[in-house]
C-alpha cells in the first residue's frame, strides 16, 4: 500500500482508528518511501527504522487491546535534529555534537510519544538552526523535492523537504526568524510558528532563547493543526511557556467561513523588491479571500524596516551565550590541540573545529554586540526596536483580524546561490523576522506556483499573540477554496523525484 | 560607522574561546564590518523614551515549588562526556584562576 | 612564592587609613537548587545531585525556585534593604570548567534587594552601621579537584575533575558599600560576617557552615594616605573561610599594601587568595579589560515582581534585628555584662540560643560553649560550632542533670562526640562511661572503705558529718570516678544512722 504516504495525517488517523490499516503498515510504507527518496532529497540525518517499527507494533497491540488512543496514534512524525531524543542521536547538524545521545527527551518529543506517534527520525537543518537554506548543515545538503538543484529553505529544511517528499506526513521544526515558515514556502507545504511560549522549548537546543519557537509542518492546514494540538501547552520546565488553555486548532482548521474577516496587507512587505511570480500569486490569493467575503485593507507598519537590524543584533547576542556550553567538558566533541595544552586551549580548539563558519560568525558578532561599551548602542537599541515593532503590530491588529504578506521575497533559489553573501541571505528573512521579535504566531501556506520558475509560493498569515486559532480559521478556509481551484493540494503538482543525482 | 578590526576579532574570539585561523580573522573582520554597518540603523529610532523589550510575551513571577524532580542517573550523565573517571568529568590542566 | 614584605601594623595605621568592602556569599538551605530541581545537598557522591539543567545539557532550561526567592527577600529585609518592585536575572558570561553553561545566572542592574544597613557590634560594645549596597540572587558553580603536581592546587596540576553537585546551589551575594572603620577594619570585618551568619541562622535560610562553604567572604581592602580623600587601589581577597581568617586577612592586606605604598610602589588591582596555613595572601588573576562579562538579561527567565502582600508577610515573620535580639537575650538569660560580652565576642550567641532551645539552661549552655568547647576549638584551631552541635551539648548537659554523668565524665563524653563517635548517649554506651547508679555496688565499696576506716561511722554519729569525706573519696577512687558523689554521701550517712 505505497499510496499510504500520499495520505494526510488526518486521513491516516481515520484509517488507523477504523482498523483499515495498521500502524506497522503505515510506518513501513513511510520507511520504504524514505529509502527511495533519501538518495535524492537528503532530508534525514538519522532514520529510526527499528525504533519506528517497534513503536508501531506497540500501538497496534494497544489498539487491538482496546486501549484509548489519541487522534494521531500510529501516525509517523519526524523531528528537526535540534529536539533532543533519548533513542536517536541529536546533533543540531553540528560536528560538535556528532553522535551525542541525550539522557532526556525534549518536551514536544515526549508529547508526540505520549500521543502514540511514530518517530521516523531526525531531520537535517542548518547547523544550530543558523541559516535559511539547510546548506549550512555540517553533514549534508538537503534538496527541494520540487527541484533538486534548489534549496528547501531553512533552517528547518530537512523537516519541510521530508513532508514535501511524502517521507512523513507531518514533522516538527523550529522558527527563530522564519525557519518554519520560509521552508514551508519553499517546499509548498504548511508551516506554523506558534505564539512565543505556546509550545515548550525544553529540550530544543537553543539558538536565540527569546525568539525560538517549536512548531508543526504538514501538507494541509488541518495536519499542521492536529500536530499543533499535540505539542501545545504549559511545561513547568520552561519558564517562558504560557499557561493558556488552547482551543482545538484542528477544529479551527475546519472553518470555511471568511465573511467579514478583516485582512490587513502589510504595505512594507508587498513591494517591488518581491519577485514577480511571488507577487502575482500573493495578489491572486487576496482575490480569493476577497471573493469569499473577507475585507482586504492595506496597513502600514513603518518600523518593520528596522526589524532585520534588530534581529541580527539580538539573535547573535543570545547565540554567543547559548552556544558557550559546547566546550568539550560534559558532552560532544573534544579536540586536543597539537602538543597538548590547557583546558582553555582544548576548548578553543574544539570550538574552532566543531563549529561551522556561520556559527562562528554569529558567535563573534554576538560577543561584540554584548561587549562592554557597545551594549547600549547595539543590544539595548535593538531591544527598543523590538518594542517599536510590537507597537506597530498592536496598532495594526487594532484595525484588522489578521495580517498577510508573501512569506519570502523570492521562491526557493538555487543551491549555493547566496552562500557567499551573508547580508543578502539575511535580507530574505524580512517578512518572517517581525513575528519572532513580537512573539506573535504566523503561518505559511501554499497559494500557487510562480510563473517564472514553477516553484511554490507561500502566503504568510500573522495573528495577535495567543490568537493562533485565527491562523487556522483563515488558513483552513483559504486552503479549501484553493484546493477547489486546483482539484487537490498544490503538493500533488510536485514532480516525481528522479534518481539520486543533484 | 564602526569598522571591526582584525585585532578586535582576535580579542572577541578569545573571549568566545574559538581558536580562529589568521585567514578566518581577516575574513570575519571584513564580514562583521559589513554586517555591523547594516544593523547600526537601530540607533536611528531607539530613543530614550522607548523602553527595551526582553521578552516577547510579558510575564513575571514564574517559579516552581521547591521539590526534587528530573534527577539524572550518574551513568547517564557521564556517558556523553569526552572523558570521565566513573564519577567526575575529566578536563586537562587549567591555566586561569577561579573567578 | 616569595614572601611579601609586611609593615608593622601600628606603623601602617599611622600612615594610612584602610577602607574595606565585603562581599558575602550565602548558600541558601533550600531543598532544591536555584534554577534546577536537583537536590541541594552537601557531601553526596559526585555528580549524583544533577539534572540536565545543572549540567547545561543542550536544550535544558532554568526555572526559578520559589523558596529561594522567598529566602532572598527575607534576607534582604533583614539587611534593612528595599525590595525591588521588579528584579531581573542576567547572564554573566565567562568560560570556566566548573560553570556548566559557561555563564552564571546572576543579577546585574536589577537586584532583588538594595540599599540597606546592618548594625554590627565590636567586642568592646561599640557599634557600626555597615551600609549594604545590594543583595542579589545567583547560582553556585561546581567543584574542581586538581590532580597531579605536588600541591593539589591549580598550579602544576596535570588534570582536573569536575563535580557538578554544587552547580546551581542558590546563593545570595551581599555587597557592602565602602566601610570607613579605620583601625577597627579587621575586627569589624569579622564581626560583620558573624552578624550575617547569626542573621541567616535566625532566619533559617542557610546552614551557615563556613567550613562547608555555606558562607563565604571576599574582602576588598584599600589604603589611602591619612588626610587624603581619594580611595586607593583595592585588592579582593578570596577564599576567606572562617571568622578568624577574615580578621587576619584584612590585617595582612593592610600590612602588605602599606609596605608597598610606603616605598612609593603602587597596588595592583587584583584578586588575591588567602592561605589559611601560611596566614598570607597570594596574587591571583589580575583584573583587566579582559573581564568583559557581557551581562545581558537572562532570556530564559522572567522578572521577579514580589507583591506588597508577600513582602509584608515575610517582613512580619522576620526575627528581631541582631542588636535588639542581643538586648533581649541578655535579659532573658540573666548573664552579667562580662559574661554576655564573652559570648558575643566568641560568636557563640546562636549556639547558646540553640542549646537552650534544645533543653539546657542558659548558664549550662554558656559554661560548655565558652569553657570546654572553646578550649578544645582553640587547641585544634577550629571554630567551636564546627566541633559539636547545640543539640548534642544540650543532650550532654541532660545526662549530667540526670545524674548519669559527672562533670568530669561529661568532658570525656564531649571528646568522644567531637571525635565522631556519635551522640552523647551513644558515647556513654560505647565507652561505658556512665555513673554507677547501682546501690549494691556502691554499698559494697562503702563497706570496704569503712572496714579500712572503722572510726568514721563513730565520728559521724558524734555529729562530725564532714568525716564522711574520707570514705566518699575512697569510694570514688575505687569506682574509677564513675560514681555520683552525692549518692555515695547519702549512703554513707544512712549507714551511720542505721
Amino acid at each position: 500500500m505505497s499510496d499510504l504516504t500520499r495520505k494526510t495525517a488526518a486521513e491516516l488517523s481515520a484509517l488507523l482508528s477504523a482498523g483499515e490499516v495498521s500502524a506497522r503498515e503505515v510506518t513501513d510504507a513511510h520507511l520504504d518511501r524514505i529509502a527511495a527518496a533519501e538518495p535524492s532529497v537528503h532530508a534525514f540525518l538519522h532514520v529510526n527504522a527499528e525504533g519506528a517499527r517497534a513503536a508501531a507494533d506497540d500501538i497496534d497491540r494497544k489498539r487491538a487491546a482496546g486501549e484509548e488512543l489519541g487522534a494521531l496514534a500510529g501516525v509517523p512524525v519526524a523531528y528537526k535534529d535540534l529536539l533532543v531524543t533519548t533513542d536517536m542521536p541529536t546533533t543540531a547538524a553540528s560536528r560538535i555534537l556528532e553522535g551525542w545521545m541525550s539522557p532526556y527527551d525534549a518536551t514536544p518529543v515526549a508529547k508526540t510519544r505520549a500521543a502514540g506517534m511514530i518517530p521516523l527520525g531526525k531531520t537535517n537543518m542548518d547547523e544550530f538552526a543558523m541559516g535559511s537554506t539547510t546548506e549550512r548543515s555540517a553533514y549534508q545538503v538537503t534538496s527541494n523535492p520540487w527541484a533538486l538543484d534548489r534549496i528547501p529553505g531553512g533552517s528547518s529544511g530537512g523537516s519541510a523537504a521530508a513532508v514535501a517528499a511524502f517521507e512523513t506526513p507531518i514533522a516538527l521544526g523550529s522558527d527563530t526568524g522564519g525557519s518554519i515558515r520560509q521552508p514551508a514556502h519553499c517546499t509548498g507545504i504548511v508551516g506554523v510558528k506558534p505564539t512565543y511560549g505556546g509550545v515548550s522549548r525544553y529540550g530544543a537546543i537553543a539558538m536565540a532563547s527569546s525568539l525560538d519557537q517549536i512548531g508543526p509542518f504538514g501538507r494541509t492546514v488541518l495536519d499542521a493543526a492536529l500536530l499543533h494540538d499535540v505539542i501545545a501547552g504549559h511545561d513547568r520546565n520552561d519558564s517562558t511557556s504560557l499557561t493558556d488553555a488552547w482551543p482545538s486548532f484542528a477544529e479551527a482548521a475546519q472553518n470555511r467561513d471568511l465573511r467579514g474577516v478583516k485582512v490587513g496587507v502589510i504595505a512594507e512587505l508587498n513591494t517591488d523588491g518581491v519577485q514577480d511570480g511571488v507577487r502575482a500569486q500573493f495578489r491572486a490569493a487576496l482575490d480569493v479571500l476577497a471573493a469569499a467575503g473577507a475585507e482586504i485593507v492595506e496597513v502600514s507598519l513603518p518600523k518593520l524596516e528596522y526589524a532585520i537590524a534588530a534581529y541580527y543584533l539580538l539573535m547573535p547576542a543570545e547565540v554567543s551565550s547559548n552556544l558557550a556550553k559546547f566546550d568539550s567538558v560534559r558532552f560532544g566533541l573534544r579536540v586536543n590541540p597539537q602538543g597538548g595544552g590547557t583546558v582553555e586551549d582544548v576548548m578553543s580548539a574544539t570550538r574552532e573545529a566543531g563549529f561551522g563558519p556561520e556559527v562562528k560568525r554569529r558567535i563573534i558578532l554576538g560577543t561584540y554586540a554584548l561587549s562592554a561599551g557597545y551594549y547600549d548602542a547595539y543590544y539595548g537599541s535593538a531591544q527598543k526596536v523590538r518594542t517599536l515593532v510590537q507597537r506597530d503590530f498592536a496598532a495594526a491588529f487594532a484595525q484588522v483580524d489578521v495580517l498577510v504578506s508573501p512569506t519570502a521575497p523570492t521562491t526557493a533559489y538555487k543551491l549555493g546561490e547566496k552562500l557567499g553573501d551573508p547580508v543578502a541571505m539575511y535580507l530574505g528573512d524580512v517578512a518572517t523576522i517581525p513575528a519572532n521579535l513580537a512573539g506573535i504566531p504566523g503561518m505559511s501556506l501554499p497559494v500557487g506556483l510562480a510563473a517564472e520558475d514553477g516553484m511554490p509560493v507561500g502566503l504568510q498569515i500573522l495573528a495577535p499573540a495567543r490568537e493562533d486559532a485565527r491562523l487556522y480559521r483563515v488558513g483552513g478556509a483559504l486552503e479549501a477554496l484553493l484546493h477547489e481551484t486546483w482539484g487537490g493540494a498544490l503538493i500533488a503538482q510536485a514532480p516525481e523525484l528522479t534518481g539520486g543525482a543533484r | 560607522m564602526t569598522d571591526i578590526t582584525a585585532e578586535q576579532v582576535e580579542h572577541l574570539a578569545s573571549l568566545a574561546r574559538i581558536a580562529l585561523t589568521p585567514d578566518e580573522i581577516t575574513h570575519f573582520a571584513a564580514e562583521l564590518t559589513d554586517i555591523m554597518h547594516a544593523v547600526e540603523q537601530v540607533n536611528e529610532v531607539a530613543g530614550d523614551d522607548v523602553p527595551p523589550t526582553s521578552h516577547p510575551i510579558p510575564l513575571a513571577n514564574v517559579s516552581r515549588a521547591d521539590e526534587v524532580a528530573n534527577v539524572l542517573d550518574r551513568e547517564e550523565a557521564l556517558k556523553g562526556a569526552p572523558e570521565h573517571d566513573g564519577s567526575r568529568f575529566v578536563v586537562t590542566a587549567i591555566l586561569g584562576e577561579e573567578q | 612564592m616569595a614572601k611579601a614584605e609586611l609593615m608593622d601594623y601600628e606603623q601602617a595605621l599611622e600612615l594610612f587609613e584602610p577602607v574595606i568592602g565585603l562581599e558575602v556569599h550565602v548558600e541558601l538551605s533550600t531543598t532544591t537548587k536555584m534554577f534546577s530541581a536537583a537536590p541541594n545537598e552537601f557531601g553526596d557522591d559526585p555528580n549524583t545531585n544533577i539534572t540536565p539543567t545543572c549540567l547545561g545539557l543542550p536544550g535544558s532550561l532554568p526555572v526559578v525556585n520559589e523558596t529561594a526567592v522567598r529566602y532572598s527577600i527575607s534576607l534582604g529585609l533583614a539587611l534593612g534593604c528595599s525590595i525591588a518592585e521588579s528584579s531581573r536575572f542576567a547572564r554573566k558570561n565567562y568560560f570556566y570548567p566548573d560553570l556548566a553553561k559557561n555563564y552564571q545566572i546572576s543579577q546585574y542592574d536589577e537586584p532583588i534587594a538594595f540599599e540597606g544597613s546592618v548594625e554590627v557590634e565590636l567586642s568592646d560594645g561599640r557599634t557600626y552601621q555597615v551600609p549594604i549596597e545590594r543583595a542579589h540572587m545567583e547560582e553556585d558553580a561546581g567543584k574542581l579537584t586538581h590532580v597531579g603536581g605536588a600541591t593539589g592546587r591549580i598550579q602544576g596540576a596535570e588534570y582536573s575533575l569536575v563535580d557538578y553537585n554544587r552547580a546551581g546551589v542558590p546563593l545570595v551575594e551581599i555587597v557592602t558599600r565602602p566601610i570607613f572603620a579605620d583601625r577597627d577594619a579587621p575586627e569589624l570585618a569579622k564581626a560583620y560576617v558573624a552578624t550575617i551568619r547569626d542573621m541567616v541562622i535566625a532566619l533559617g535560610v542557610s546552614h551557615a557552615r563556613m567550613d562547608r562553604g555555606n558562607l563565604r567572604c571576599d574582602a576588598n581592602v584599600s589604603l589611602r594616605p591619612r588626610g587624603t580623600e581619594k580611595l586607593g587601589t583595592r585588592t579582593e581577597t578570596k577564599n576567606v573561610n572562617s571568622l578568624r581568617s577574615i580578621e587576619r586577612a584584612v590585617r595582612y592586606e593592610i600590612q602588605r599594601q602599606a609596605a608597598i605604598l610606603a616605598k612609593g610602589g603602587s597596588i595592583t588591582q587584583e584578586t588575591r587568595h588567602w592561605h589559611e596555613d601560611t596566614g598570607a595572601t597570594s596574587p591571583g588573576r589580575p583584573k583587566s579589560d579582559a573581564d568583559d562579562y557581557r551581562y545581558f538579561p537572562e532570556p530564559d527567565l522572567l522578572p521577579v515582581e514580589p507583591s506588597r502582600e508577600l513582602i509584608e508577610e515575610l517582613r512580619a515573620a522576620l526575627p528581631e534585628p541582631p542588636a535588639a535580639r542581643r538586648r533581649r537575650l541578655k535579659a532573658d538569660w540573666g548573664f552579667t555584662d562580662l559574661e554576655f560580652q564573652d559570648v558575643v565576642n566568641a560568636g557563640l550567641l546562636s549556639e547558646i540560643v540553640e542549646t537552650v532551645a534544645a533543653g539546657a539552661t542558659p548558664a549550662a549552655a554558656r559554661k560548655w560553649w565558652t569553657g570546654e568547647i572553646a578550649r578544645l576549638a582553640n587547641q585544634s584551631d577550629r571554630e567551636p560550632s564546627e566541633l559539636v552541635s547545640p543539640a548534642h551539648v544540650a543532650e550532654l548537659q541532660g545526662l549530667v542533670d540526670a545524674g548519669t554523668l559527672t562533670d568530669r565524665l561529661a568532658r570525656q563524653v564531649l571528646e568522644g562526640v567531637i571525635a565522631g563517635e556519635g551522640s552523647p548517649q551513644q558515647v556513654v554506651d560505647a565507652r561505658g562511661l556512665a555513673v554507677v547508679s547501682d546501690d549494691g555496688a556502691l554499698i559494697a565499696a562503702i563497706d570496704a572503705a569503712l572496714a579500712q576506716q572503722p572510726d568514721v561511722l563513730e565520728k559521724i554519729r558524734d555529729g562530725k558529718v564532714q568525716a564522711a569525706g574520707a570514705v566518699i573519696g575512697a569510694v570514688m577512687k575505687a569506682m574509677g570516678g564513675q560514681a555520683d558523689a552525692a549518692r555515695v554521701r547519702e549512703l554513707v550517712l544512712e549507714r551511720a544512722t542505721a
